[in-house]
């Protein structure tokens, strides 16, 4: 791309967040997904968080699978760089990306169908190793890039569009993240912007691995009566648990208890979701706890939304592996090459 | 008549029984003698009760390749021990417990029989069976050494080495190398005419297995990071990688490590960690065997259309997982040159040593920088998990790492202009940069093809064809960027061709070929994609042999894809029965070529000719005997 060609015209009246920047300086390209996905609410409010957080939009790392919710990295943090790799494979791809460089912001994107589907083994085993980056699951139920088909965290019962019914059992990505190990587990609703954006910046500055399942509606393939991620339904099924209210860097990131007020939020359709009261005796850092409130709700036919873990002194990989605090990718020959003396007695150990 | 350092020996084992250590300093002993010797293994898919054999071919002529026929024979699996005794050669000797007694169906008069009763010796000397067991081993060792003049003091000297902080176990191991010592020399006739000798000849010779070679080329080559799936024959190279590179790549001070190993959850994992790495400008590798490659085939696509670097190990070995997955095989040739869907190719390298272990593997750190996709280096079984004799590894303390065309934060504020796959400099290979490298300048979205040269989206024609032209650009700079054949002899009418590990027996081969007066000019292939030395070599001769270890002569069908040579031409010698090919396969399948074909050979004159008399020429050659240009 030619840099002269691409002058950004800022609006003098919009805010600069501490460095100077503004929203748009964290916008990517247009989207191509249809007019309404849940998927471009999802890419706004991951603009927003970072924006707010005051990151230089370069030092993201952007990765993702195949599939619509895979795409959207183009469609936010333009500056950074991306991967659309290969369908399910991304947490391998983040994993090597982050080896390579630890002091990049990871942000891998995928969907249900990338992540609980295909690419199920690759999601259980980077949960278990730890990768510090934030994994956010655009989940809509649907296969949306292949045109409807089911995906594996759709509800037994729910119907497509064509009105077929789903037969067999969902799998569900939070309950397994927190079995698993995951250090921070969300879920959110991709129309929540307040819910969601304080998640996605609690998720990126979380030392560790952080996962954010997002309900994203698919307007085109699931978004009908009978499907149990359309709009309407959760309009009237999702629970919020904790609104991650943010903390900067260093502090524990805090859930706020008090019983909150019906809220109303708008969605990018026009439409108004209604949410659940928030539960003041949640608590986000009993993992044991996260997983039968998840299990309870999900007996209710509810989704229960918000911060459900955190593990506020978590590892991550690279204190498991005891790597230098260098990127890897900075390290030269004088750091790498252990040199011909070093050879020598190499050699002398084989005879 | 006594002959010297030449002889093949084989020992017939139960795996699990303790006999690999025993062996494996059998094999130190004669190295630190100073006798040049080749080792292999050839054992079972199995942990524990099956037949293993350790084979040692004890060759002053360095002729290191596989021999047909045993000379020694220590048969100590009762199971095998039928087989054993057929492959003995006549004149040959077989070692065996006669504890038991011998099955007298099993004699045979034209070999020389040579019992010991290592059980018996035993019972009185160790009351632990557990230790009766293991010791039988160290017995059989002790004969050997009064039987074929093995140093005794090197023997008892690794026995301390060995098991220097178990010192307990010291002396009762050099008691039952005693024992069996002991009653060689009192009871048998020793040593026999087949013997050892200590010799000069192996200068400052190493022996290192050959993934042992490639995991310290890698980390002399400068990569950080491993991820792998266990599979054999490849495991030893990412373990040998995690041992080095903790002594050689932890901080002091710190503790801390600058290099990262991962053992992904399989293969796919695996490769996509080392693209992921390769992205983000670190140096990374897998290894891997051929089920492996076939789960990494999608992956591989990917990073060559994407251009990121990458370097995978196929430690080739028979297929399937249930075929002989202990076995080697050059069975994965097209596989890994042409992986994944679409028009892909990828650079391969070949190597046939140990020290050629380690030099590619570095090197394919730098070839996969430079040209921006994967590189898969060749290797297998055979030379990458039997100890065999190396030069010394070298490395040159001027060598920078070529880290190909990465843009830093200054390259791109001096440039007006930034198209990741823009052809700048005509040899196909465009400029990339890393993630945050600039606040502004130089941010790319990776996807596979469909992009412009700039690297946006794009599904048009126009941009997919031409980016696809310009990635066989890339191939042809590849072809000049792969290690170069190597080409020995010249003007002979035929030649022949081999690549990886059949290059072992290959000397020895031509050697006996040139006794019964076949005399071919030879080339080995290195690299892949072909040089133009590889196209004329093959136009210039006319007709080759194409020697390889596979079924469907793989290499064959590569070279006439590539490079257009009438498969005619190409007379294929193949071997794919696990063993590796021998140097007596490759002399009978050319020599039976020469009598189908009625063609001419030269006399065999002046050299010692192995077969005793030189066989008759099938047809009559044209030219003088002797000649050069004839055969
Ligand atoms: C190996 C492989 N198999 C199948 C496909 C086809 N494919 C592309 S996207 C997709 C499903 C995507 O579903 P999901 O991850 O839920 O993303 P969404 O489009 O719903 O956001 C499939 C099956 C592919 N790209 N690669
Ligand atoms: S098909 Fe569904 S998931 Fe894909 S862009 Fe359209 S609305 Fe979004
Ligand atoms: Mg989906």
């Amino acid at each position: 791309m030619t840099f002269v060609a691409k002058p950004r015209v800022h609006h003098p009246l919009l805010p600069t967040n501490e460095i100077g920047l503004t929203r748009r300086d964290y916008e990517g390209l247009v989207s191509t997904l249809c007019a309404g996905c849940g998927h471009d609410s999802v890419s706004a409010a991951i603009v927003q968080a970072c924006a707010e957080l005051a990151i230089p939009p370069h030092q993201f790392a952007k990765v993702s699978g195949i599939g619509c919710s895979s795409k959207t990295p183009s469609y936010f943090l333009g500056n950074s760089h991306g991967f659309n790799s290969v369908h399910g494979r991304m947490p391998s791809v983040a994993t090597g990306a982050n080896l390579a460089n630890r002091e990049l912001y990871c942000i891998g994107v995928s969907g249900d169908g990338d992540s609980a589907s295909i690419g199920i083994g690759q999601f259980a085993h980077i949960v278990r190793r730890r990768i510090n980056m934030l994994y956010i699951v655009d989940n809509n139920g649907t296969y949306g890039l292949t045109k409807g088909q089911f995906s594996a965290t759709n509800d037994k019962g729910s119907t497509s569009k064509k009105g077929v019914p789903n037969l067999y059992e969902p799998i569900d990505l939070v309950s397994m993240a927190l079995q698993i190990g995951a250090s921070f587990v969300a879920r959110s609703f991709s129309g929540d912007k307040a819910q969601l954006v304080p998640l996605i910046k609690a998720g990126l500055l979380h030392r560790g691995f952080a996962f954010i399942d997002v309900i994203s509606p698919c307007v085109a393939f699931n978004n009908h009566n009978g499907s149990t991620k359309s709009y309407d339904y959760l309009r009237t099924h999702a629970a919020s648990v904790v609104t991650a209210d943010f903390i900067a860097a260093g502090e524990e990131i805090t859930a706020d208890y008090a019983p909150g007020e019906a809220e109303t939020v708008r969605m990018p359709d026009g439409s108004r979701l209604r949410l659940r009261k928030l539960d003041g005796s949640y608590d986000p850092h009993n993992r044991a706890h996260a997983l039968e409130h998840v299990l309870e709700a999900q007996q209710e036919g509810e989704v229960v939304t918000g911060l459900l873990y955190v593990d506020p002194d978590a590892s991550d990989c690279h204190e498991i592996l005891d790597t230098v605090e260098t990127p890897l990718n900075a390290l030269g020959e004088a750091e790498l090459c252990p040199g011909s003396e070093a050879l020598d007695r190499i050699n002398a150990s084989f005879r | 008549m006594t002959t010297y350092n030449d002889f093949v020996i084989r020992f017939a084992n139960v795996n699990g029984s303790g006999s690999a250590s025993a062996n494996g300093m059998f094999a130190k002993a004669l190295f630190r003698m100073g006798v040049p010797i080749a080792t292999r293994n050839i054992f079972p898919s199995n942990i524990e009760g099956l037949p293993t054999w350790f084979e040692v071919r004890v060759s002053e002529d360095r002729h290191h390749g596989r021999r047909e026929g045993v000379d020694l024979m220590v048969a100590m699996n009762a199971e095998t021990y039928a087989e054993d005794v057929a492959s003995v050669v006549p004149g040959g000797f077989l070692l065996y417990d006669n504890s038991k007694g011998l099955d007298r169906r099993l004699f045979r008069p034209d070999i020389t029989e040579i019992g010991i009763p290592i059980a018996k010796l035993l019972l009185p000397e160790f009351a632990d069976p557990k230790q009766r067991k293991l010791f039988k081993n160290i017995v059989y060792l002790g004969a050997l050494s009064a039987l074929i003049n093995i140093d005794f003091e090197v023997i008892t000297g690794m026995v301390s080495t060995q098991y220097r902080g178990k010192d307990e176990l010291i002396a009762p191991n050099i008691h039952a190398l005693e024992i069996g010592r002991g009653y060689a020399r009192e009871y048998l006739d020793c040593p026999l005419p087949i013997q050892l000798r200590r010799t000069s000849a192996l200068g400052d010779s190493i022996m290192i297995d050959g993934n042992a070679a490639a995991a310290l080329g890698a980390i002399y080559g400068g990569a950080t990071i491993c991820a792998w799936y266990p599979i054999t024959p490849s495991t030893s190279m990412a373990e040998a990688f995690e041992k080095h590179a903790g002594q050689l790549r932890t901080e002091t001070e710190t503790g801390q490590r600058k290099f990262a190993v991962l053992q992904a959850e399989d293969e796919l994992s695996a490769i996509g960690i080392v693209i992921g790495a390769g992205w983000n400008g670190a140096r990374a590798f897998t290894a891997t065997s051929g089920p492996g490659l076939s789960l990494m085939s999608e992956f591989l696509g990917l990073a060559y259309f994407a251009e990121i670097p990458a370097v995978l190990f196929d430690i080739q070995r028979a297929g399937p997982s249930t075929g002989m997955p202990t076995r080697t095989q050059q069975g994965d040739v097209l596989l890994a040159a042409y992986a994944s869907h679409g028009d892909t190719k990828h650079p391969l390298m070949f190597p046939s040593s140990p020290k050629e272990c380690f030099d590619f593997a570095a090197d394919a750190m730098d070839l996969a920088d430079r040209l921006q996709t994967p590189v898969i280096v060749l290797s297998d079984l055979e030379v990458g998990m039997n100890d065999n004799l190396s030069e010394p590894l070298t490395w040159d303390d001027s060598r920078r790492y070529d880290r190909g065309k990465v843009l830093s934060r200054e390259d791109l504020d001096a440039i007006e202009e930034f198209g990741r796959y823009v052809d700048v400099d005509g040899d196909g290979i465009g400029y990339r940069t890393l993630p945050g490298t600039h606040p502004t300048k130089g941010a790319f979205f990776t996807r596979g093809t469909s992009r412009d040269a700039y690297a946006r989206y794009t599904e048009a024609p126009e941009a997919y064809t031409e980016n696809m032209d310009r990635l066989l650009v890339k191939w042809r700079t590849a072809a000049s960027l792969v290690p170069a054949p190597e080409i020995s002899g010249h003007g002979h009418r035929a030649g022949i061709v081999f690549y990886g590990s059949t290059a072992m027996p290959m000397g020895e081969a031509m050697q006996r070929l040139a006794d019964e007066g076949v005399q071919l000019d030879a080339m080995r292939i290195r690299g892949f994609p072909f040089s133009q030395e590889v196209t004329e070599f093959l136009h210039r001769h006319e007709f080759v042999f194409l020697v390889e270890q596979n079924r469907d002569a793989q290499m064959k069908t590569l070279l006439v894809n590539e490079t257009g040579v009438d498969a005619a031409k190409i007379v294929p010698v193949l071997y794919y029965g696990g063993m590796s090919i021998s140097a007596d396969t490759i002399q009978a399948s050319v020599l039976d070529h020469y009598e189908k074909m009625r063609l001419p050979r030269l006399w065999a004159v002046g050299r010692g000719t192995r077969g005793g008399t030189p066989r008759m020429q099938t047809a009559i050659g044209r030219g003088s005997p002797g000649g050069d240009s004839v055969a």
